[in-house]
C-alpha cells in the first residue's frame, strides 16, 4: 500500500527557503521601478517649498513662473481641486500651503513642464512672500505656555498615562536615568517617485511606490475632489520603504497637475528633496525611573516620554501610544506609571519607521536595566532572565499577553551563540582595515577596548488600539496550460520585504499547486492594509489562506459531486498538483478545473481595544520578542567604532521562509546599529543641516559586521501559521545592544544615540535634563487632534471601505 | 547638441547629446536601459555604478560626453544569449536582494572586482563593495552571493 | 551649457583662453555633485580626462612630477612605493571614484577636505599651471588661498604637482564617522626626510586650507636631533616629547564646528593622529622601511 501512496510534496511551499518571485527581474535590471516610470508626452512636476520653519505667506506670485519656457501648469493651494488638506490619521497638512507654513520644505507650489531641469527653473521663479514668524522648534519648549503654537488648538498630539498596578510601590532600589535618541531617516535607496495619467473618465491613475495604495487612495480622493472609485493607485516598484512611504509624498501634487494638464505627469525627488518629502524617526527624551528588590526583580517603573512629531501629525499619535505601552520592556513588572507625550513642533514632521516609537524605548529600558544590574550586582543576562515575560504576564495596560512569549528563550539563545575570537591589540598589530576607522588608515592596534553589549526587546504585530487593518485577497485556481496555475491577487505592497513570495509559498501550500502568479497590486481589490507594523504576512498572508481555503473546499465539492468512487468519509488532500483520499491520488488537480474557481476573502485579525482613561486595554494583537548581542571594538583615543558581530535570537512564531527572515534580522539590525553609531539628521533651528547621502551617512558593508541569527520558533495560536512578524524587531534591539557594548567598553554613560566620537572620548558631556515636563491638560487618553473635530484619516477610510463592500 | 559614439553594451550607438546630461540619464533616458539607478546625486550610494571600459564608474558624476569613443556596460548588457550571468543567479539564489534598488550597482561593482580578484576572501569581497551602499540586506547575503558567484565562475573557467 | 572637449594640451589651453569661465573637469566626482545639485551653473565645461600630458606621471633628477589626469586608482597601483600618497588615494571615496578622481580635482576644488592636499603638502609640492601663453609654479600654500579659493588664473590649466623625492617613511591618515566612503572630518599627513634631518606635518579639514604644523615640525625634529635619532634610529624619543609633538600639531589646527564634526574633537583628532604617525614613522625607520 505504502508504494501507491503519493511520496511527492510541493515544492515551494511554507518553511522553505523559497527564492523571492522577484528576484531574477531585480538582479538583471529588468525591475521597473516607480522612478523608471514613462509616458508619452509626459510632464515633469516640481514642488516648490518653504525656506522657513514658521512663516505667514503674504502672497504667491507665480506670474514669471508660468511665463518660463516648457511650463504647462504653476499650481498652488487655491487651486486643490477638493479638500485643502489630508493626513494619515489626521487631516492637518495641507496638500500645498496657504496662510502659514509650519516646517522647512513644506510645500507651497507645484509646476508641471517639459523637462525636470525646466520645471525646476520655473519654480525659482516663483516669488513667495512670507512674514517670518517665531518657531518652536523644541519639544520641550514646545509645552510651555507661553511657546509659538503650531495648531490653532495648541502643540500636543497626544497624551498617553498608563497607571499600571500601584505607582507608588515603594521598591528596595531604584536606578534613574535620562535617555535622547536623534532623528533618523529611513534613507530607502529609491527616492519618492510616481506618476500620474489622467483617464477618459475624468478620474485619475496614479502609479506609485507606496506601502499602502488604499490609504494613499484615501487621501488624495478628497483633495482631488473625485469620488474614490475614479481614483486608481497602481503599485509601481518600490525601491524600499521602512516607513518612509506610509505617508503621502508627490500623489496628491501629480494627480493635480495630471489633471490640470491633461498630461500624464511624472514626479520624482532626488535624495535632498526624499529627506524633505517624507517623515523621518521621532526624537525622543526619555526618563525612567526603575524600582527593584534587592534580589533584581522589578516592582515598579516610572517612565516619561517626550516625542517630536514636527509640524503635521502623520502617526505620531500612534507612535506616541506605541512608545508608551512598550516602555517597561520585555519584562514583568507590577507597577508603573508611563507617560508619554507627541508634541507638534515647526521640526519636519515625523511618522512612521520601522520600529515605530519601541526602538526610543528600548534604548532607554535597555539602559535601566543595565544600570540596574550594575547597581545590584547581578548579571545583566541574569537580571534580563530573572524578570522576563511570558504567557500569562500582564502588560502595562492591562493586557493578559495570552500567546506565546519566549522571552526566556530568546535571551538564552542569543547569549548562547558563540562570541567572536579575541583579536589583537596595540601598536602594530592589525592590519588597519580591521581596526575602528576602516579604510581610512587611523591605527594599528593602538587604543582599541572590545564591549559587549545586550539587548531584548518586543513590539506589536499588525496595527492596535481598536484598529481594523484587515486585508482581502482573491485567489484562482484553473487548469492552465501546463497544469493547475494559482492566481493570486492582494493590493498588498512589495516593498522588498519579500511579502509577494511569501503569498505565494501559502498558496503553494494550500492548494498543492507549484505554479503561482501574482497579479500587480492596485486598488481594485479591497484593501491589504499597510506593509507597516510587521503585518503583511500575518494579514495578507491570513487573506490568501482563506481565499485559498475556500477554493479548496469548493475544488473539494466537485470531487466529492464527480468521483463516483470517492469515499465521503475520506480526507481530501491537495499536494503537488494531485487530489488526494486518504493519501491515495485520484488523479491530477486540473482534471477538475474545467471551470477555474475563484474566491476573495478577508482577513480581520482579532479586535482590540482602544486604551482609556487609566491608559488600560487590550490593545495589541500580537506581540513578538527579540534579543541581540553586540560585540565593539572602540578606538578610545579617537572615538571611532567597529562592530565586531551581531548575534541575534528573534521570537518569530514559525518562518515561513527563514532565509527571507534573516535578511529581515540582517537589515533590521543594520538600521538599528546605523541609529547608534551615525544615522541623524542633524536639525537646527528647524532646518535639516545634512539632508544629502554625503552627510547622512548609512551604514557601508565596512560599518556592518556579520549577523549571526537564531530563529526561536514557536507558533503563536490564532493567527495564520502561527507567523509572528518578523520586519521590526532587530531594529529594535540592535541600536540598544551597540549602545550597550558602547557603554561597556568605555565605561561612560552614553545616554543618547547616535554616539559621537566627541561622546566616546569624553569631549562632550553627556544629555542632562532639568527634570521633565508637566504633563499636558488634555481632554483624553485618544489623540488631541480628535477632541477638536480634524476629520480622521484612517478611521474614516475603513469605514467607508466597508460600506463599499 | 554634441555628437558622440559610444558601445553600449556591445552595441555602438551615436546620438545627439545635451553637453550637460549625465551619462546615467543617457542610458536611462535616451538609450532606454532603465536597469541603472539613481540613488543620491552625490556619487555615495553606488546605485549608479556601470563599467566604463571595464571599470566601475558612478554614471551620476559623469558626463554622457565624457563616454565618448568608449565602451559602457550596464546590468542589462550582463546576461549573455539569454543566460544569466553568474552573479546575477547568486543575487537570485542567496537572497542578495530585497527591494533590489541597489542591485544593478552591486553587481557591476562584483563584476568589476571579480576580473580582477576571481578568488577573493570575504573580507576582500567587503572591502570592493564599499562604495554601494544597500539598506535592505545588511550586506550580508550580498557577500555570500558574490562568493558564490566568485566559486561558480571559477569553477567555469577551470 | 557646453562642454568642450580638447584631445591635447595645446588644444585645451587654446579653448581655455578663449572661453575663461569654462570650469575644468576631469573625473567628475566633485563637480559633477555640485552641477547635479544646481549649486554651480557654469557656462561652460572643458573635460581634460583625455589630454595626454595631464595623466602621466614621472620621476627625473629627484623630482616627482604627477600629472592633474592621474586618478587615485592608478596611484595605488602605480606609485605605490609613495606611502602616504598611496594611502591617502585610498582613503578617497570608494573604487568607483578612484577610478574616475583625481589629484588635479582635489587642487582645482580646493576644499580642505580633499584627501591628497594633505599629502602634496607635506612634500612641499609646487603646483604647475600653464596657460596658452605661459607657464609657472606655485607652491601648494600659495595655490590654495581660502576655502575652495585657488590662486588659478581664468585662463590657466593645473598641469600637475611636482616635488622633490623624499627618503624616509610617512603615512597619511583621516578621521571620518564611517568606516569607509566618508569625507574627511580630518586628516594628517606625517613624512619623515631622512636627508634634510625634517619632518613635515600637514592637516586637512581642520583648517580653511591645508595647514601645516610648522612649530611642531621644527620641535620634533629637534627633539629627533637631541635623542640622537636622526643617525641613530634605535634611540628612543623620550615620551614626553612625542606628547609635546602633538601637542603642538593640535595647535596648529584651526578647526571650526560643522555638520560632519566638532572643532574640539578635530583639534582632539590631530593630537591623536600626529602621535600615532610619529610612532610609526620612527618605528619604520628602527626597521629600516622606507629606505632606499
Amino acid at each position: 500500500m505504502g508504494d501507491t501512496r503519493v511520496r511527492e510534496r510541493t515544492r515551494g511551499g511554507i518553511g522553505e527557503d523559497v527564492a523571492r518571485i522577484d528576484g531574477l527581474p531585480k538582479s538583471k535590471g529588468a525591475f521597473a521601478y516607480a522612478s523608471d516610470l514613462w509616458a508619452d508626452g509626459m510632464l515633469w512636476g516640481h514642488t516648490l517649498r518653504s525656506p522657513h520653519p514658521h512663516a505667514r505667506i503674504r502672497s504667491i506670485e507665480i506670474s514669471a513662473a508660468v511665463a518660463s519656457p516648457g511650463v504647462h501648469a504653476v499650481l498652488t493651494a487655491e487651486d486643490v481641486p477638493g479638500k485643502k488638506t489630508y493626513g494619515l490619521e489626521f487631516a492637518d497638512q495641507p496638500v500645498l500651503a496657504w496662510d502659514r507654513v509650519r516646517y522647512v520644505g513644506e510645500p507651497v507650489a507645484i509646476v508641471a513642464a517639459e523637462h525636470p531641469e525646466l520645471a525646476r527653473r520655473a519654480a525659482a521663479r516663483i516669488v513667495v512672500d512670507y512674514e517670518v514668524l517665531p518657531a518652536v522648534t523644541d519639544m520641550k519648549e514646545a509645552l510651555e505656555p507661553d511657546a509659538p503654537k503650531v495648531m490653532e488648538f495648541g502643540n500636543v498630539l497626544r497624551h498617553v498615562r498608563i497607571v499600571h498596578g500601584d505607582p507608588d510601590a515603594d521598591a528596595d532600589v531604584w536606578v534613574e536615568g535620562y535617555y535622547e535618541t536623534g532623528m533618523q531617516d529611513q534613507a530607502p535607496l529609491g527616492p519618492e517617485a510616481g506618476l500620474a495619467v489622467p483617464a477618459e473618465d475624468g478620474g485619475i491613475d496614479v502609479y506609485v511606490a507606496t506601502q499602502w495604495l488604499h490609504v494613499d487612495r484615501q487621501q488624495m480622493a478628497p483633495c482631488l475632489g473625485l469620488p474614490m472609485e475614479k481614483v486608481r493607485v497602481y503599485l509601481a516598484g518600490v525601491g524600499g520603504a521602512f516607513g518612509a512611504r506610509e505617508d503621502v509624498s508627490m500623489q496628491i501634487h501629480a494627480s493635480m497637475l495630471a489633471l490640470h494638464t491633461g498630461k500624464p505627469v511624472k514626479m520624482s525627488y532626488g535624495r535632498a528633496e526624499s529627506f524633505l518629502g517624507h517623515v523621518h524617526r521621532h526624537p525622543s527624551r526619555i526618563w525612567m525611573r526603575h524600582g527593584a528588590t534587592r534580589d533584581g526583580r522589578l516592582v515598579n517603573i516610572r517612565a516619561r516620554l517626550l516625542l517630536d512629531g514636527g509640524a503635521y501629525a502623520s502617526s505620531s499619535t500612534a507612535v506616541t501610544g506605541n512608545a508608551s505601552t512598550f516602555a517597561c520592556g520585555p519584562y514583568e513588572v507590577p507597577n508603573a506609571l508611563i507617560e508619554g507625550t507627541g508634541v507638534y513642533t515647526n521640526n519636519p514632521p515625523c511618522g512612521a519607521m520601522r520600529g515605530f516609537g519601541a526602538v526610543q524605548a528600548c534604548f532607554a529600558y535597555e539602559a535601566q536595566m543595565d544600570k540596574l544590574a550594575a547597581v545590584l550586582g547581578i548579571d545583566p543576562i541574569e537580571l534580563r532572565l530573572k524578570n522576563a515575560l511570558s504567557t500569562g504576564s500582564v502588560f502595562p495596560t492591562g493586557q493578559v499577553i495570552d500567546g506565546t512569549a519566549p522571552v526566556r528563550e530568546v535571551i538564552e539563545r542569543c547569549a548562547a551563540i558563540p562570541l567572536p575570537p579575541e583579536e589583537p591589540t596595540g601598536p602594530a598589530t592589525r592590519d588597519p582595515i580591521t581596526v575602528p576607522g576602516g579604510a581610512q588608515n587611523v591605527g594599528h592596534g593602538e587604543g582599541l577596548k572590545r564591549g559587549v553589549g545586550f539587548a531584548a526587546g518586543y513590539k506589536n504585530t499588525a496595527f492596535s488600539e481598536g484598529f481594523d487593518d484587515s486585508s482581502e485577497a482573491w485567489v484562482r485556481l484553473s487548469a492552465g496550460p501546463a497544469g493547475p496555475l494559482v492566481e493570486i491577487r492582494s493590493a498588498a505592497a512589495e516593498v522588498g520585504q519579500g511579502v509577494y513570495t511569501i503569498l505565494t509559498q501559502i498558496a503553494r501550500s494550500e492548494l498543492g499547486v507549484e505554479r503561482v502568479i501574482l497579479d500587480p497590486s492596485d486598488t481594485n481589490i479591497g484593501s491589504a492594509g499597510s506593509s507597516s507594523a510587521s503585518r503583511q504576512t500575518m494579514m495578507s498572508g491570513g487573506a490568501v489562506q482563506l481565499a485559498c481555503g475556500a477554493v479548496r473546499e469548493a475544488l473539494f465539492e466537485r470531487v466529492r459531486a464527480r468521483e463516483a468512487s470517492s469515499d465521503p468519509a475520506g480526507e481530501l488532500r491537495l499536494e503537488a498538483g494531485q487530489v488526494l483520499e486518504s493519501e491515495l491520488p485520484l488523479g491530477p488537480i486540473e482534471r477538475f478545473l474545467d471551470e477555474p474557481i475563484e474566491e476573495t476573502r478577508v482577513f480581520h485579525h482579532r479586535p482590540t481595544e482602544p486604551i482609556d482613561e487609566r491608559g488600560q486595554g487590550a490593545i495589541h494583537v500580537s506581540f513578538a520578542f527579540a534579543a541581540e548581542r553586540a560585540v565593539v571594538e572602540v578606538d578610545e583615543d579617537l572615538g571611532l567604532v567597529r562592530v565586531i558581530q551581531i548575534a541575534a535570537a528573534q521570537d518569530v512564531g514559525s518562518a515561513l521562509n527563514p532565509r527571507s527572515v534573516e535578511g529581515q534580522i540582517e537589515g533590521g539590525t543594520a538600521q538599528g546599529l546605523g541609529l547608534a553609531l551615525m544615522e541623524e539628521l542633524q536639525v537646527v533651528d528647524g532646518r535639516i543641516r545634512n539632508a544629502s547621502f554625503t552627510d547622512y551617512l548609512i551604514p557601508t558593508i565596512l560599518d556592518m559586521p556579520p549577523v549571526v541569527s537564531v530563529l526561536v520558533e514557536e507558533p503563536e495560536p490564532g493567527v495564520p501559521y502561527g507567523a509572528k512578524g518578523v520586519g521590526e524587531l532587530s531594529t529594535i534591539v540592535a541600536g540598544a545592544a551597540v549602545a550597550a557594548a558602547l557603554r561597556n567598553a568605555t565605561g561612560r554613560e552614553l545616554n543618547r544615540i547616535p554616539v559621537k566620537p566627541d561622546d566616546l572620548v569624553g569631549l562632550a558631556e553627556p544629555p542632562t535634563s532639568s527634570g521633565p515636563p508637566a504633563a499636558p491638560d488634555v481632554p483624553g487618553p485618544r489623540s488631541v487632534p480628535e477632541y477638536f473635530g480634524l476629520g480622521a484619516g484612517q478611521m474614516e477610510i475603513l469605514a467607508n471601505d466597508a460600506d463599499d463592500a | 547638441m554634441t555628437r558622440i559614439e559610444v558601445t553600449v553594451n556591445g552595441v555602438r550607438r551615436d546620438a545627439e547629446v545635451e553637453p550637460r546630461q549625465l551619462l546615467v540619464y543617457f542610458l536611462r533616458e535616451t538609450v532606454g536601459l532603465t536597469g541603472t539607478n539613481v540613488g543620491c546625486d552625490t556619487s555615495s550610494c553606488g546605485a549608479c555604478t556601470v563599467l566604463l571600459d571595464g571599470e566601475s564608474v558612478k554614471s551620476c558624476t559623469l558626463l554622457a560626453v565624457q563616454s565618448d569613443g568608449r565602451e559602457v556596460t550596464t546590468i542589462e548588457g550582463m546576461a549573455s544569449d539569454g543566460e544569466f550571468h553568474p552573479l546575477q543567479e547568486a543575487f537570485h539564489r542567496n537572497h542578495g536582494l530585497q527591494c533590489g534598488y541597489c542591485t544593478p550597482g552591486m553587481i557591476m561593482a562584483a563584476a568589476s572586482f571579480l576580473h580582477e580578484n576571481p578568488t577573493p576572501t570575504e573580507e576582500q569581497v567587503r572591502e570592493a563593495l564599499e562604495g554601494n551602499l544597500c539598506r535592505c540586506t545588511g550586506y550580508q547575503n550580498i557577500v555570500k552571493s558574490i562568493l558564490d558567484a566568485a566559486g561558480q565562475m571559477s569553477g567555469v573557467k577551470a | 551649457m557646453d562642454v568642450l572637449l580638447p584631445r591635447t594640451l595645446e588644444e585645451a589651453l587654446e579653448m581655455k583662453a578663449a572661453k575663461p569661465e569654462a570650469l575644468p573637469i576631469a573625473g567628475g566626482t566633485d563637480v559633477m555633485v555640485e552641477l547635479n545639485f544646481d549649486l554651480h551653473r557654469p557656462e561652460a565645461l572643458i573635460d581634460i580626462c583625455r589630454l595626454p600630458e595631464l595623466r602621466e606621471w614621472k620621476r627625473e633628477n629627484g623630482m616627482i612630477f604627477l600629472g592633474a589626469g592621474v586618478t587615485y586608482g592608478r596611484i595605488m597601483r602605480e606609485l605605490s612605493e609613495l606611502t602616504p600618497l598611496t594611502q591617502a588615494s585610498r582613503t578617497v571615496g570608494s573604487p568607483q571614484i578612484r577610478n574616475r578622481g583625481t589629484v588635479g580635482g582635489n587642487l582645482g576644488t580646493g576644499s580642505p577636505a580633499g584627501d591628497a592636499l594633505p599629502v602634496l603638502a607635506a612634500y612641499d609640492a609646487e603646483i604647475e599651471l600653464a596657460s596658452a601663453n605661459r607657464a609657472r609654479s606655485v607652491r601648494w600654500n600659495e595655490f590654495h588661498v581660502g576655502v575652495k579659493k585657488t590662486a588659478l588664473e581664468p585662463d590657466e590649466l593645473i598641469l600637475g604637482a611636482r616635488w622633490r623625492a623624499v627618503r624616509g617613511p610617512g603615512s597619511f591618515s583621516k578621521i571620518g564617522t564611517r568606516n569607509a566612503m566618508v569625507i574627511s572630518v580630518a586628516g594628517l599627513c606625517l613624512v619623515m626626510d631622512d636627508d634634510a634631518r625634517a619632518v613635515r606635518v600637514a592637516l586637512g579639514s581642520v583648517g580653511p586650507t591645508v595647514l601645516r604644523a610648522s612649530e611642531a615640525e621644527t620641535f620634533v625634529a629637534e627633539e629627533l636631533t637631541r635623542s640622537g635619532n636622526w643617525d641613530d634610529p634605535g634611540a628612543d624619543l623620550p615620551v614626553d616629547a612625542m606628547g609635546a609633538f602633538a601637542e603642538r600639531v593640535a595647535a596648529a589646527a584651526r578647526p571650526i564646528d560643522d555638520v560632519r564634526g566638532t572643532a574640539a574633537y578635530r583639534r582632539h583628532a590631530c593630537a591623536v593622529l600626529a602621535r600615532r604617525a610619529l610612532g610609526w614613522a620612527l618605528a619604520a625607520r628602527r626597521e629600516g622601511v622606507g629606505r632606499p
